[in-house]
């Protein structure tokens, strides 16, 4: 475009000259004009970043880091730049993960792997992040598309499958233990999977996969309704997993026979998935970043303005078999886990040098720890916080019928499947 | 169960419940409940075809169960509407239950999700988890989708969403 205005500038250039009456010079002059004003504008189209090798602290206009690792000068974060070696990993790239996915992107996280089956559509604009003319690319596209923009420093990987599937599922767990961006990490190639799904299914996919592979991850939901939602910390063996107990969700605070269920099947607010979005992230950070309080329980409820918090231990009589396992485990490193945390205690105790703050005390004034004497053991599965309610019922207990009186009925797999078909023909 | 009108819930009992809990993901448990659920949908067809009252057909389209394919039909008015049918069976089955498509009314109606999924959220979900795992797929046919249709087709009919296919076949001849 820049070649063809200049070459434009220059027709008028050599018009201006072959004109012999002075008064047709003004209107080509004002062309001239116009002319070079679209020049400088062609010049300021896009312009795309490069890549940055080293995040540096210093504070210019042209460093995308600056903001971030000053983090680290006011106290905040020991070492920001570790958010290069951190994987994530994203099911679900909708209202919150496609948000939470920019979150992280801007952050300057090392790799994201990306996980939907879904396409963009119109009915997604009234959610952030995706933009009217993607729709119709796959939401895993529509997503690396915008993030590689932002930041190219980040690893973006995209599967566009469903982890429900027998041959999605198998996909999904070998790309998280994949381990060609950090071979020296342990474990799986990931740091944290994020459920970013708006189903229970998926929600159970992740589970299975996250309790069979030993890997830490964060669930995240909003109510069908849009008013309410929720963040959750599960780590196989330590916490409850998804499975151990019905999933909670936030009460709405009003009667439920008021809200209208009809008609609808779900409801959504950009407002609502970008609080939930921006709380996940931020737990995501504390937990990668080792600073302030990882969540293990938050909900939001928007109608109230009230955010409930809870700890929930696993379930000795989980009906996921992995879970159980992992329960095994975290129970056998018990010794070691006190030891190692009775040592960092007696550390910190020695660290402080014991003298009398005051001489004399004339007055007897003593601090009292206002804190509770001991942490609050972790409520058990079923006792629940103001404003959770479980979303579905347990299963009911039921007593395995006694085996029945020498199988008179056809145990044989192709015998039934012909059986079905004749009665389909 | 409350709510249920009684046919429903006397069809109900006479379904064989199943007992293996396995998913796809479970080798030989998974075929052990495999033969569970031929078993509980032979007499589920059997009993609605006895009764005047067969609706669907359906079928594993892989050797290993985890696809399955059919039809599904409806009467409204005295005409019957017959739609394609498909599931997968998730890998956490039987915890989560099979999301029944109908991929012919995919847009059609708000009480579906993408794909085709109908949405049991409501009415089946809670039964389902209730009774794991002696739920099977004639249990999710008989209290998911059954009670979808009644509720769907009409107002899809009458809306004049959908058409029926001696209607559609004029309609285009014109």
């Amino acid at each position: 475009m820049e070649v063809e205005l200049k070459e434009m500038l220059n027709d008028l250039e050599s018009l201006k000259r072959s004109l012999t009456d002075p008064s047709h010079s003004a209107p080509i002059d004002k062309l001239q004009l116009r002319v070079e004003r679209l020049t400088s504008l062609a010049k300021t189209g896009p312009v795309r970043r490069s890549k940055v090798q080293d995040m540096s602290a210093e504070v210019v206009d042209s460093n995308p880091y600056s903001r971030l690792m000053a983090l680290q000068r006011m106290g905040i974060v020991k070492n920001y730049e570790r958010i290069r070696e951190f994987s994530v990993a994203i099911v679900g790239v909708g209202g919150v993960g496609s948000v939470a996915a920019e979150m992280l992107t801007r952050c300057g996280i090392g790799r994201l792997l990306l996980y939907d089956y879904d396409k963009v559509e119109l009915a997604n604009m009234n959610r952030l992040f995706f933009r009217p003319e993607q729709s119709g690319m796959t939401k895993t596209d529509a997503a690396v598309q915008t993030l590689s923009d932002i930041n190219p420093d980040v690893v973006l990987e995209s599967y566009t499958l469903n982890i429900t599937t027998v041959q999605g599922f198998e996909t999904f767990t070998s790309s998280l233990k994949d381990k060609s961006f950090r071979p020296n990490k342990e474990g799986s190639g990931v740091d944290l999977v994020l459920s970013c799904v708006d189903n229970y299914e998926a929600r159970m996919a992740v589970n299975q996969a996250c309790n069979e592979l030993n890997q830490t991850w964060m669930e995240s939901g909003v109510s069908e309704d849009a008013v309410s939602g929720h963040i959750q910390l599960l780590i196989p063996g330590e916490t409850a997993c998804f499975a151990c107990a019905p999933p909670l969700v936030v009460a709405s605070g009003i009667d439920e026979r008021t809200l209208k269920r009809e008609g609808v099947c779900a409801a959504s607010l950009p407002t609502t998935m970008g609080v939930v979005a921006g709380l996940l992230v931020q737990n995501t950070l504390k937990y990668l970043l080792n600073f302030g309080n990882v969540s293990p329980y938050l909900g939001y409820n928007s109608l109230k303005d009230f955010f409930p918090t809870m700890e929930m231990k696993p379930n000795p009589q989980c009906s996921n078999f992995a879970c159980l396992e992992r329960q095994k485990e975290y129970l056998l490193v018990k010794p070691a886990r006190d030891a190692a945390s009775k040592a960092k205690m007696e550390a910190e105790a020695s660290s402080v040098t014991e003298a009398p703050l005051h001489l004399d005390n004339e007055w007897e004034i003593s601090v009292v720890d206002d804190s509770e004497p001991d942490r609050k053991e972790a409520k058990s599965s079923d006792a629940l916080p103001e404003g959770l309610v479980r979303e579905l019922p347990s299963a009911d207990d039921f007593q395995k019928p006694p085996a029945e009186a020498a199988d008179s009925t056809v145990d044989d797999l192709e015998e039934l499947r012909k059986q079905l078909d004749a009665l389909n023909s | 169960m409350e709510g249920w009108d009684p046919n429903t819930k006397s069809t109900l009992t006479q379904i064989p419940l199943l007992t293996t809990k396995a998913g796809p993901r479970d080798g030989p448990a998974w075929t052990q409940r495999l033969k569970e659920e031929y078993k509980s949908l032979i007499a589920y067809t059997q009993m609605n075809k006895s009764n005047d009252n067969d609706w669907f057909r359906i079928s594993a389209a892989n050797p290993e169960g985890t696809r399955w394919t059919g039809k599904c039909w409806y009467v409204h008015n005295l005409l019957k509407y017959e739609f394609d049918l498909q599931f997968d069976i998730p890998v956490t089955y039987p915890a989560t239950a099979p999301e029944l498509e109908l991929p012919q009314l995919d847009g059609k109606t708000q009480k579906m999700y993408r794909g085709g999924k109908i949405c049991l959220t409501v009415h089946f979900k809670p039964l389902w988890a209730k009774n794991c795992p002696r739920f099977g797929v004639a249990h999710a046919l008989c209290l998911g989708l059954a009670p979808w249709l009644a509720a769907e087709i009409p107002i899809l009919v009458d809306s004049g969403m959908i058409k029926h296919k001696d209607d559609a076949a004029t309609s285009a001849e014109s």
